[in-house]
């Protein structure tokens, strides 16, 4: 095989996801490279799946200008490629003055990024349509395009349509260095081997601070990991009346604690927003489920402590960069960019929040820089858009259930009983255009081992399955890639006089 | 095959068995088992340690044995049974619906039915356990299922937080496998499993135990590092200075049970907040007529004995409410935790049955007491019905007392009983 491309994309985030899939649209030969074992396992495995209706960035920054691009495509987008996507609308709950002044301020801003939909609502009203909400709301700003999506199948998603459309893509790749030629980029080095091509773009998330300055590009560039916290809530115990996302008044440390929906149905509460040290610190502590539970039992007290069934923790690439345009006072705006002082890299950095949804029109707009430094891009004649999303068994009527174990047996075993997953999605995963070859690669795809039990059933038949379909030994199986193994060796596999009487005594 | 049953049992462990057995001798004809697994017996077949059946049977089995007994007697009553399926939903006019690889999407129609799904574990979410997600965070249940039924083992090095019974067998399972368990954390000052386990699995193989002290952080990316234990005082607050990192791979969580209710919650069947089972009466019949429960579901047992006694109990219930055509009329009488009673069950009991039959009243207690005690029964009055004496009270294991028929005349005039735990 050639280790020759055109384009090489570092990170397989939905950033890096979305500009293949975007890319794969023209003669190019691509290829998309994952230092993880799965796709989509940095920040775009723990976020608030919120699709940003684009009040809340300053007009005229980059994180303005590709949220308000993004949201307009997401209806579309998610059609193609078969994401669940639910246009439900979000609010920002007033209760007090300042707060109301605020919504003033975020209303203008929305109309100055162009977001259609807005409106200020009554405290009544909001009463009204979520019962739920904290009694001494005085008011809302409602924006009827805000939207829930799921970011692990919307990575999934893009990722196996840019496949589809002959995109490579290879996990287990770490980016180790450039490989140039004067000022020009030429390939790069990678645990894997060296990989040559024409263009780079730098999709590196938490780590892409650390990828340009291999390239001398902004060497005051900077990312620190903010850490968001959140529960999970048993969808059997607790729903919201309707799907919507609920945000407080945000304030300087970011949007706030949001009380939404999950579209596979449970109620999440979070985030916080704590600057960490390391770009692998996803702990959850008890000080930060503190800070979240009382933000979310302000804006919906109805919520109880028993029905939490999972906690877990995501990091934002927060970075320092100053907005394009010099006279916004702006300095944590989305990099995006062909540098000036080296040919050949796309540079995306400190793409934290709205930059799930803004991932869309990030992909556009590496096009276009793409365009602008000359490169003629010849569209394919037979690019498709479309990718079929899977079946996902819980979500068919009994008549679709009973016809698809019909054709495929394996949809009529139950593996997952709490989320209701069977061994054909399992199975189907295992061997997608991207395999899942992991348990948490699995448990993104199906939402298996989500719910009440978190696993405890699942995990045995999962590693047995993954085991007999890959072909390796049960103790080869991992959570999620590297050092990350379930089992560590048959039972019997000991010396049998451990048990000495001496030892015992 | 049929679609029409007279008794429908939901699971096969040892309540589901006995249940499906006790439907068959008190007449009913028709009689179904349906168990997702692939074999009967549930989660018997992975309790591989002895200690079943010193009740019923005055000998001391293996789990796998134990269920064999009941599984030869389903089939010499031929009882039918469908494995490797799964019930989706179950209404409270008695219909189910379930699936299988083989036979696709099935509808079946109960004239009453036993719910017998057991229990699940509580995990680390629901305790809250603070740090990262790494590999190697196991309940003690999936563990067994790992050591047991697949021969593998899922670590070298544990901790075991909780002294839960699965939690203390499994500490002695491993340690014969060749792993070491350097320690048990109990975060309550005292043992919330069977003193008997506490004894013959940890104290026999040299394995500490530490009460007062919990996990409160879990440490590495990929896979368990080491864990952060800390003591707490009464309150659960951890206290200053008392912090330690003990390195191991693996964390298993034996930090209680849960009955599995989600079926029954679709069934329209109301659950009790404080055992998360449903409200039962004497036959172990729930607030939804025809639909019974049986074992684990109802409240979680500390001896598999006497969730068999329990699937006898509402598998004869189901058995008479199936073929019997008048349906009951009197008021039950409320059962009401009374002083140092966590729960009882059942929570209501129908004073006619007292006639023929003697009613098993199980209970938990709240706080623990070292010196003998007496457990009561008392109406409105305080008149004590039916008392019971027994050597010290703990919250980990059940506490039994027996209503028998010779107090029918005192009960039928009883507006609510209570149950007490006393200093004798």
């Amino acid at each position: 095989m050639s280790n020759r491309y055109d384009v090489i994309i570092i990170g397989a985030g939905v950033v890096g996801s979305m500009v293949a899939r975007f890319l794969s649209k023209y003669e190019l030969d691509i290829l998309l490279i994952e230092k993880e074992a799965d796709i989509g396992m940095g920040t775009s495995s723990a976020n608030t799946a919120a699709v940003h209706a684009g009040y809340d960035a300053l007009p005229g920054t980059n994180k303005g200008v590709t949220n308000a691009i993004a949201s307009r495509m997401w209806p579309q987008l998610s059609q193609e490629l078969g994401i669940p996507y639910e246009q439900c609308g979000d609010y920002v709950v007033a209760v007090t003055e300042a707060d109301m002044n605020e919504l003033e301020n975020l209303l203008a801003r929305g109309k100055a990024n162009g977001t259609p939909g807005l409106k200020i609502i009554s405290g009544d009203e909001m009463r009204r349509r979520e019962p739920l909400i904290r009694q001494d709301a005085c008011g809302a700003l409602w924006a009827s395009t805000g939207a829930i999506s799921d970011p692990f199948a919307a990575t999934i998603a893009a990722a196996e349509n840019a496949v589809m459309n002959g995109v490579e893509v290879k996990l287990n790749t770490a980016f180790e260095d450039f490989l140039m030629e004067g000022n020009r980029i030429i390939g790069l080095k990678t645990n894997q081997g060296d990989f040559e091509c024409r263009w780079v773009v730098n999709a590196a998330g938490l780590y892409a601070d650390e990828v340009m300055h291999k390239a001398n590009v902004r060497p005051e560039f900077r990312i620190q990991p903010r850490r968001g916290e959140y529960v999970i809530l048993d969808k059997a115990d607790f729903q919201l009346t309707h799907n919507t996302i609920l945000f407080p008044t945000p304030s300087d440390k970011g949007k706030g604690i949001v009380v939404t929906s999950t579209l596979h149905g449970n109620v999440i509460v979070g985030p916080n927003a704590n600057f960490v040290d390391s770009k692998k610190n996803k702990e959850v502590t008890k000080e930060g489920i503190e800070e979240i539970w009382s933000g979310g039992s302000k804006l919906v007290p109805a919520i109880n402590r028993r029905n939490i069934i999972a906690q877990f923790a995501g990091l934002r690439a927060t970075g320092n960069a100053p907005a394009p345009n010099p006279d916004i006072d702006y300095n944590q705006d989305f990099i995006i960019e062909i540098p000036e002082n080296i040919d050949g890299l796309v540079n995306l950095g400190g793409i934290e929040s709205p930059g799930f949804t803004a991932a869309p029109a990030i992909a556009l707009k590496v096009i276009e820089l793409l365009e602008g430094a000359g490169e003629s891009l010849q569209e394919k004649l037979d690019w498709n858009p479309i990718r079929v999303p899977r079946p996902v068994f819980r979500h068919l009527t009994r008549e679709e259930q009973a016809a698809l174990i019909e054709k495929e047996p394996a949809y009529g075993r139950i593996v997952c009983r709490c989320e209701m997953v069977t061994e054909g999605e399992i199975l189907a995963e295992i061997h997608a255009p991207i395999p899942a070859v992991t348990y948490d690669a699995i448990k993104r795809r199906t939402w298996l081992g989500t719910g009440r039990c978190q696993g405890g059933f699942d995990t045995p038949r999962v590693v047995e399955l993954l085991a007999q379909e890959l072909g390796v030994a049960p103790e080869e199986i991992t959570k999620k890639g590297s050092e990350s193994r379930f089992l560590f060796r048959r039972t019997k596999d000991v010396e049998t006089d451990h048990l000495s009487v001496e030892d015992l005594i | 095959m049929k679609q029409e049953y007279d008794v429908i049992v939901i699971g096969s462990g040892p309540g589901g068995l006995a249940a499906a057995i006790a439907a068959k001798e008190n007449g009913a004809d028709d009689v179904l088992i349906i168990e997702r697994d692939f074999e009967l017996g549930g989660i018997l077949l992975q309790c591989i340690h002895n200690g079943f059946g010193l009740e019923l049977f005055q000998e001391d089995m293996p789990g796998p044995t134990y269920a064999q007994h009941f599984i030869e007697k389903v089939n010499d009553h031929c009882v039918q049974t469908l494995m490797d399926t799964m019930v989706l939903d179950i209404t409270p006019e008695r219909k189910i619906f379930a699936i299988n690889k083989t036979q696709g999407y099935i509808e079946f129609s109960a004239r009453s039915i036993v719910l017998s799904m057991g229990c699940r574990e509580r995990t680390r979410a629901q305790i809250m356990l603070p740090g990262s997600r790494p590999a190697g965070v196991y309940t003690a249940g999936t563990a067994q299922r790992f050591v047991n039924v697949e021969g593998h083992m899922p670590g070298e090095n544990f901790v075991i937080l909780g002294s839960g019974d699965i939690g203390m067998i499994m500490a002695r399972r491993l340690t014969i496998e060749g792993a070491k368990v350097k320690r048990v954390l109990e975060i309550m000052p005292y043992l919330t499993g069977l003193t008997r386990n506490y004894v013959q699995c940890l104290m026999d193989y040299g394995i500490t135990l530490q009460k007062q002290r919990t996990v409160n952080r879990i440490i590495g990316n990929n896979r368990v590092e080491a864990i952060e234990a800390v003591s707490v005082d009464d309150k659960w607050k951890p206290i200053p200075g008392s912090k330690e990192i003990i390195p191991c791979d693996t964390l298993l969580l034996s930090v209680g049970l849960i009955p599995e209710n989600e079926l029954s919650k679709k069934a329209g069947v109301h659950l009790d907040p404080i055992t998360n089972g449903p409200y039962v009466d004497d036959h172990f019949m729930t607030n939804v007529p025809g639909i019974f429960a049986a074992g684990n579901v109802v409240h979680v047992y500390d001896l598999v004995d006497w969730v068999t006694e329990a699937g006898y109990v509402a598998g004869k219930g189901a058995a008479l409410y199936a073929l019997s055509d008048k349906k009951k009329t009197g008021e039950n009488i409320p059962l009401k935790a009374g002083e140092n009673v966590r729960y009882v069950v059942p929570h209501t009991l129908d004073p006619a049955h007292l006639a023929d039959e003697t009613i098993r009243l199980q209970m938990r207690v709240s706080t623990p007491i070292e010196e003998k005690i007496r457990i009561t029964v008392e109406d409105q009055d305080h008149e004590v019905i039916a008392k019971a004496n027994n050597p010290y009270a703990r919250p980990g294991e059940i506490l039994t007392l027996a209503i028998k028929p010779k107090a029918f005349d005192i009960v039928q005039k009883a507006e609510s009983l209570t149950v007490n735990v006393r200093t004798r």
